[in-house]
């Protein structure tokens, strides 16, 4: 089935702030089998010049899809989460993400594009501390199989 | 908090030697865990199959994190990756038995940018696949 395409263009922003937290990046960082203490020990941060630990830079996937899931999942939308893979991701910072931030997440759905038979979605997150400061802006691209078909 | 890597002493054409990165169903799961995707195609061999794909596969982004260690490596400071972008060109299976898959990572630094920053093109290949395309980090270096 095709997705609706009328969600072109709709912003999504997660019910509450995202916390950044030390045992996420250590549970993050030990997920992705980097045992750099800069992402689990805050001396060793501190002793790198950072306020606190810091986060790997795709450590942001973790939260800033948060505010889109109500609409990816919405069945008016028509996405079939069991043929979807991952088409393309960018992460661009304004800043490095440390443990205690507060960030809040505004999700677009800027494009859906059929090649083939596949549909391709892209989703913009710009990801801000709740006084208004760009942190980073990230750019996902998730492939429905089959969905353009 | 800056890179250990000196913007003068790099230059456009420099290759930066390949990381060999393995991965194990337990990373995927370990993976899933942490990032919250909990996707089956990731964990679970019959639903994979089911959906037509050759097995479990790593999640895109797990592969992606391999460049980034790769270039938080390089560069001596995560915070010196200030953008990073790439496509998921193919995908890497991972079989549920002793060896799993290898995720082999390499890069060129394509370019010497304004502000000592330059741009690293990643290569990552698994098996005979290469599983990133438009692999590429803008890094800030010292």
């Amino acid at each position: 089935m095709a997705l609706n395409r009328d969600f072109v263009g709709r912003a999504y922003t997660a019910p509450a702030p995202y916390e950044v937290s030390r045992v996420k990046i250590k549970e993050f960082a030990a997920a992705i089998g980097d045992t750099n203490p800069i992402y689990s020990d805050r001396d060793a941060a501190a002793a790198a010049g950072h306020p606190d630990v810091i986060a790997p830079p795709t450590f942001p996937i973790v939260f800033s899809l948060a505010g889109a899931d109500e609409a990816l999942s919405d069945p008016e939308f028509g996405l079939n989460f069991a043929m979807v893979v991952h088409g393309e991701q960018r992460f661009e910072y304004q800043r490095p993400i440390y443990a205690g931030d507060q960030l809040i997440c505004t999700s677009t759905i800027t494009e859906i594009r059929s090649v083939g038979r596949n549909e391709f979605l892209t989703v913009r997150s710009d990801v801000s501390t709740p006084e208004g400061e760009l942190v980073c802006r990230t750019y996902n691209t998730i492939v429905e199989r089959g969905g353009a078909a | 908090m800056a890179a250990t890597v000196k913007y003068d002493e790099v230059t456009a054409g420099q290759e930066i030697p390949a990381v060999e990165y393995p991965v194990h169903r337990v990373n995927l799961v370990m993976y899933a865990g942490a990032s919250g995707d909990f996707n089956p195609i990731h964990w679970n061999e019959r639903f994979a199959k089911s959906v037509g794909l050759p097995d479990v596969i790593a999640h895109g982004m797990f592969t992606m994190a391999q460049g980034g260690r790769f270039v938080t490596d390089w560069a001596g400071d995560p915070a010196a990756v200030v953008d990073y972008g790439v496509r998921f060109s193919s995908m890497v299976v991972v079989p549920d038995d002793d060896n799993g898959a290898v995720i082999t990572v390499s890069g060129v630094i394509e370019e010497k940018l304004e502000d000592k920053r330059v741009v690293v093109v990643l290569t990552a290949r698994s098996g005979d696949s290469r599983v990133l395309s438009k692999a590429r980090a803008v890094v800030q270096l010292s």
